[in-house]
């Protein structure tokens, strides 16, 4: 919104934001009355009581406890409103859909990486897809950003090691700021990008001239990746029915017990932390074998990072159905050095 | 004890004689007897001009940011700007904000408003103002070798990482923290222990009530940032330490540990200004206070509540749903002491008799700005809207109003309010009024363009923009010249009333308290003739009794009056 | 004003009860902003001991719980000698509160030497998160590192016990040898007959509360750091 060409309101692109907004206002006239009947307090008395003569009578007031309780109570209440409302507000922004598809970000100093669940990879850009839910999943490389995109009103700090979310039902076409909200260093202010929400037939527009060309069968979609990488990293080898580790067919989203008594939610945290930190947190009934694989997940010929691989492998066990776990092949030999059956050495 | 002659019933006669005796000021002209002083006015006064120096240093980092924000591509680099905002938050917050009104007017004026010789550790007191400059030095050094990039805030894992002098600055950090929990220390123990007879609690002036408050945060939350700041210092120095997320460590622990100290801090800046403020108020409206007791228990309360809300810092930081619940709950409540104290201030005017010297209007100016920046830290306590404010110009706006609309307005309050006790020197009435609304003023034009930016989603610390963004930020800056203009102005009048001001008298605003009524102005140096005994309330404008202002308020140049007001005992 | 040629009461105090009431309320704000120091250390500590449970207490098992025990008992002994030197300077009886001080202050000094022989068994283990903790001790021989994963425990993780063990005892030791000063001084004075007036003991109390204080601390850092773990013997 314009005031004099000046811009006073940013442009609302979601229905959450139209949400913020509605609080905003509430708040605003709350406490703009608030401020207001002070100020008038201040002036009304300062004119209507300026000293006069220099022997001014004053009355002696103390005080007065049913004035006390009422200034004390009636801000409460309406504090409470505003934290009540704020709540609900909050909720709506805070967990997606659940069938709402996944993308994932990776910030780090100083870029947005956004990967698409059909491979698509972005930089400091979003495309996104007009009425269409979407969850991001956000995790740092390096230092805590923040993803923030004032159309939508929202914003979440991006953490090093540890997966957040968030989630967008965008619902106004157009191309909207998306800023880094936390201090990361030299390119901080330069952590910027756009978000551009998009009518169907532009989206389709747009993704026809992204789709990544690849040799042999491909759909190039994120979890293909993830099935490569699979692959690669010789996750097959134990994972399967020879019984030396759980198979992953089916257990996305599953609550799976531990050994320590305890259960687990099959969800990214836990994929990525069973990768990098297999010992922590082992099925009930397995023994814990399963190697780190943290430091060497990074794939320059591929050109991903080590969260960017774990993304993929990530997006692979979510459509991971009965009877698809791959089999090795040659296509992909073991590394030298690793352990191929119990016991042998290539 | 010779209590027949000592019994002075401290009943608005004041010292005969301008300042002929020996005063604190003229007790000893030599370094030593300065820099070895134990006198804790002295000790006030050398915190007066050290506070000064970093404030000055903190307004230059402040218009230099200013200076980088009139182009939206920046005027400096973006690394230049960086340390230069860190510059600007961590000497203005400690080394300026938190020590101000506690180390300057604390350390002047608690001992004599309770009818006390000196502080009940006057050693201390002084090893307090070279603890503070040791950590000053620290942070200067640190800033001269380069400076650091990190904000004020410290985040890890950036500011492990960071290639700025990170250490240094901790360092300096928990050293001038140490010197807020000495002075603290002294402030509590004084209250309790030193008060003269018949100097209840309930008759403190509540400048005593809102240090009292600020000693007890100071003495409990800086630990917490000492021990989080070392933390930080091995860090970097061992170069491995408890928050580095490789190890395992949780970057979100020092921002709870962190912050834990860093908003009570914002009380202790905050509550000292609250209680100069209550007696510009009652002296310049001639009234009691309305609502003594509420006035004084609420700043018990914003110390205590303000022990809860930390986490209302961190909603979009990963912190937990049911974590920021609680928090955003808690930070409603202690919104509301704070707007007793403004109703009760503003009450107080009611059927008053008004005029609108230097200190009054600092404090009416104060009223409104700070209820400005109060209210609008319920957008950010409110979590839907702080999803969308947090870490924009709408956080930043709103802390300098509350900090620099609210506190440092109380400061040049009570610095213009006690300036001819403490110099037993009057400045010109005409200019200082000036200052004050240049203050207001300048200080509207720099912060209103940045809640409308930050709403817009402007970030913080962001040394570039998007373009159309440059008219409020340009309004804003040229807003920075007024308010840098403003502020200059009473370091020329008020260092010219030193040299060439009238004497003021013992009480030229015919106020009440000890302060005024049983001491000289400038005080002797063991600050009472007679030992104070108290009978009455504070604030007793409205009784036959009341001392009479000895100044006239014509304008535009309302002089001390010629006369002094003279009483015999 | 009661006047005092002595110079026992301090200018500003009414009377000695009322100087002597300052310094102890004093003494003990000041304990209690140590608490929080220490409170703080003792959260964080708490926070990752509850995500990491088996990483500290296997970080803890090679702590040494012998030192620990002699260093207990070292520092209990000295709370009860400066205790004793409270009453004799409640006596002005400064010959016995000058033995006291020094019993105290040595065995402080002796805490301290098995503190830094401790520290240096530390060393040679190459317990010390970093780079030593992933080198090897001896050629051929696992580093810490590898101990630790082959025992199934995340050796970042107990790296992290071992930066709390030597952030806590070392913020202990410094707390010591602050205290040391401080009864040294006392002795000091105690060589100048400032001790001769009675009414001065509450100043060795005083410094007697911070010293117990110290002492308390050592307990529980005893039982968060070196007890938490299983120990086969004491050395």
């Amino acid at each position: 919104m314009l005031v004099a060409n000046i811009p006073i309101l940013p442009e609302r692109a979601s229905e959450q934001a139209a949400q913020v907004d509605y609080l905003f206002y509430f708040i605003s006239a709350v406490t703009g009355a608030g401020t207001l009947l002070v100020f008038l307090l201040l002036i009304g008395f300062c004119t209507a009581y300026r000293r006069k003569t220099m022997n001014d009578k004053t009355p002696r007031i103390l005080g007065s406890h049913q004035l006390e309780i009422f200034w004390s109570a009636t801000p409460l209440v309406l504090f409470l409103v505003m934290f009540a409302w704020g709540v609900v507000v909050f909720d709506q922004g805070f967990a997606a859909p659940a069938d709402a598809p996944e993308i994932f970000v990776v910030g780090k100093q100083w870029m947005w990486k956004a990967q698409h669940p059909n491979g698509v990879r972005e930089i400091n850009e979003l495309h996104l897809l007009i009425n269409q839910p979407v969850k991001l999943t956000l995790i740092s490389e390096d230092v805590i950003h923040s993803y923030g995109v004032p159309a939508f009103r929202d914003k979440i700090d991006v953490l090093p090691a540890r997966y957040v979310t968030t989630w967008y039902n965008p619902n106004r076409a157009g191309s909207y700021h998306l800023f880094c909200d936390q201090l990361c260093g030299t390119g901080h202010s330069q952590m910027i990008g756009k978000i551009h929400v998009m009518e169907k037939a532009d989206y389709d527009a747009w993704l026809e001239g992204k789709r990544p060309v690849k040799e042999g069968p491909t759909d190039g979609s994120l979890a293909w990746e993830g099935r490569q990488l699979f692959m690669k990293l010789q996750c097959s080898s134990c994972h399967n029915a020879k019984g030396r580790a759980p198979i992953l067919e089916g257990i996305w989203g599953t609550t799976v017990p531990l050994k320590d008594g305890k259960t687990a939610i099959v969800n990214e945290g836990y994929i990525r932390e069973s990768i990098l930190h297999p010992k922590r947190k082992v099925h009930e009934g397995w023994e814990a074998i399963m190697p780190t694989f943290e430091g060497q997940l990074s794939d320059p010929t591929l050109g991903l990072s080590e969260e960017e691989t774990l993304i993929r492998l990530i997006a692979f066990i979510k459509t991971l159905g009965p009877g698809q776990t791959p089999v090795r092949t040659e296509q992909f030999p073991p590394p030298i050095g690793a352990k191929t059956e119990l016991g042998e050495k290539k | 004890m010779s209590t027949i002659s000592a019994l002075h019933t401290a009943n608005h006669h004041a010292p005969s004689g301008p300042a002929a005796k020996t005063n604190y000021l003229t007790d000893g002209y030599s370094w030593k007897s300065w820099l070895l002083t134990v006198d804790h006015k002295r000790i006030g006064i050398m915190y007066l001009v050290s506070v000064t120096a970093f404030f000055l240093i903190g307004m230059a980092a402040a218009g230099l940011i200013r200076y980088n924000l009139i182009s939206p591509s920046g005027m400096l680099t973006a690394d230049q700007y960086n340390k230069v905002f860190t510059a600007h938050g961590i000497v203005m917050v400690f080394l300026f904000l938190v020590p101000v009104i506690p180390g300057v007017f604390g350390n002047f004026f608690i001992p004599i408003m309770i009818g006390a010789k000196d502080m009940a550790f006057p050693k201390l007191n002084l090893l307090s103002w070279y603890v503070y400059m040791a950590g000053a030095f620290f942070a200067c050094y640190a800033l001269l070798i380069g400076g650091v990039d990190t904000g004020w805030t410290l985040y890890p894992p950036y500011s492990t990482r960071s290639s700025t002098n990170v250490a240094p600055v901790a360092v300096a950090i928990f050293i001038a923290g140490f010197s807020s929990i000495l002075t603290g220390l002294n402030i509590v123990v004084t209250v309790h222990r030193m008060r003269c007879p018949g100097m209840t609690w309930f008759r403190m002036p509540l400048f005593v009530w809102a240090m009292y408050a600020t000693s007890l945060i100071m003495l409990l939350a800086t630990p917490v940032l000492a021990v989080t700041v070392s933390l930080l210092a091995v860090e970097r120095l061992a170069g491995i330490g408890i928050f580095d997320p490789k190890l395992g460590g949780d970057p979100l622990l020092f921002q709870h540990m962190f912050w834990f100290y860093s908003h009570p801090a914002v009380y202790i800046m905050i509550l000292p200004g609250m209680g100069i403020i209550s007696e510009v108020i009652t002296c310049f409206s001639r009234k009691n206070i309305f609502g003594y007791k509420a006035v004084a228990w609420s700043s018990v309360g914003i110390a205590v509540v303000g022990f809860l809300v930390w986490g209302h810092h961190m909603f979009v930081a990963g912190q937990g749903y049911y974590s920021a619940l609680v928090f955003s709950l808690l930070s409603m409540f202690v919104a509301v002491p704070s707007a007793i104290k403004v109703f009760n201030w503003s009450a107080t005017l009611y059927k008053g008799s008004i005029t609108f010297q230097a200190p009054m209007l600092y404090a009416l100016g104060f009223i409104a700005l700070f209820t400005v920046g109060g209210v609008t830290g319920l957008f950010l306590s409110t979590m839907g809207t702080d999803r969308h404010l947090h870490d924009t110009y709408f956080v930043i706006a709103h802390f300098h109003f509350t900090m620099v609309g609210g506190m440092v307005l109380a400061y040049f309050a009570g610095l213009h309010f006690y300036w001819p006790k403490m110099t037993g020197k009057m400045y010109s009435d005409f200019w200082s009024r000036i200052a004050a609304i240049l203050m207001c003023v300048g200080f509207f034009m720099t912060f209103v363009p940045q809640f409308v930016l930050g709403y817009m989603g402007m970030p913080r610390r962001y040394h570039q923009y998007p373009p159309e963004w440059q008219v409020l930020n340009v309004l804003s800056s040229a807003g920075s010249t007024v308010l840098a203009l403003g502020y200059l102005f009473p370091f020329t009048y008020l260092i010219h009333s030193i040299f060439a001001g009238k004497p003021a008298g013992s009480n030229p605003w015919g106020a009440t308290g000890i302060e005024w009524t049983d001491t000289t102005s400038p005080p002797v140096t063991h600050n009472f003739e007679k030992l104070p005994v108290v009978t009455e309330m504070p604030y007793e404008y409205s009784l036959p009794t009341a001392p009479k202002p000895t100044f006239s308020y014509d304008l535009p140049t309302g002089d001390v009056a010629k006369e002094e007001h003279t009483h015999v005992h | 004003m009661s006047t005092d040629s002595s110079g026992v009461l301090c200018h500003h105090f009414d009377n000695i009860q009322q100087q002597q009431s300052a310094a102890r309320m004093g003494m003990w704000l000041f304990l209690v902003t140590e608490v929080l120091f220490f409170g703080g250390a003792f959260v964080a500590y708490t926070a990752y001991r509850i995500w990491y449970p088996e990483a500290f207490l296997a970080g803890s098992s090679k702590l040494i719980l012998g030192f620990a025990a002699i260093n207990s008992v070292l520092l209990l002994t000295s709370s009860l000698t400066i205790t004793f030197g409270i009453h004799a300077a409640h006596r002005g009886d400064e010959k016995m509160l000058k033995r006291f001080l020094l019993v105290t202050i040595l065995l402080a000094l002796v805490f301290l030497g098995i503190k830094a022989k401790e520290y240096y068994i530390d060393f040679q283990e190459h317990l010390i998160p970093g780079t030593l903790f992933i080198t090897p001790v001896h050629e051929g021989h696992p580093s810490p590192a590898e101990e630790f994963e082959a025992m199934g425990v995340n050796p970042g993780h107990v790296q992290l016990f071992f930066m709390f063990y030597y952030c806590m005892t070392g913020i202990h030791v410094l707390h010591m040898i602050v205290g040391v000063g401080l009864i040294g001084w006392l002795y000091f004075l105690a060589t100048r007959g400032y001790f001769k007036h009675k009414e001065r003991f509450v100043y060795v109390e005083v410094t007697s509360l911070y010293w117990h204080f110290v002492d308390m601390m050592w307990f529980f850092l005893v039982a968060i750091l070196y007890a938490a773990g299983p120990h086969k013997s004491l050395f």
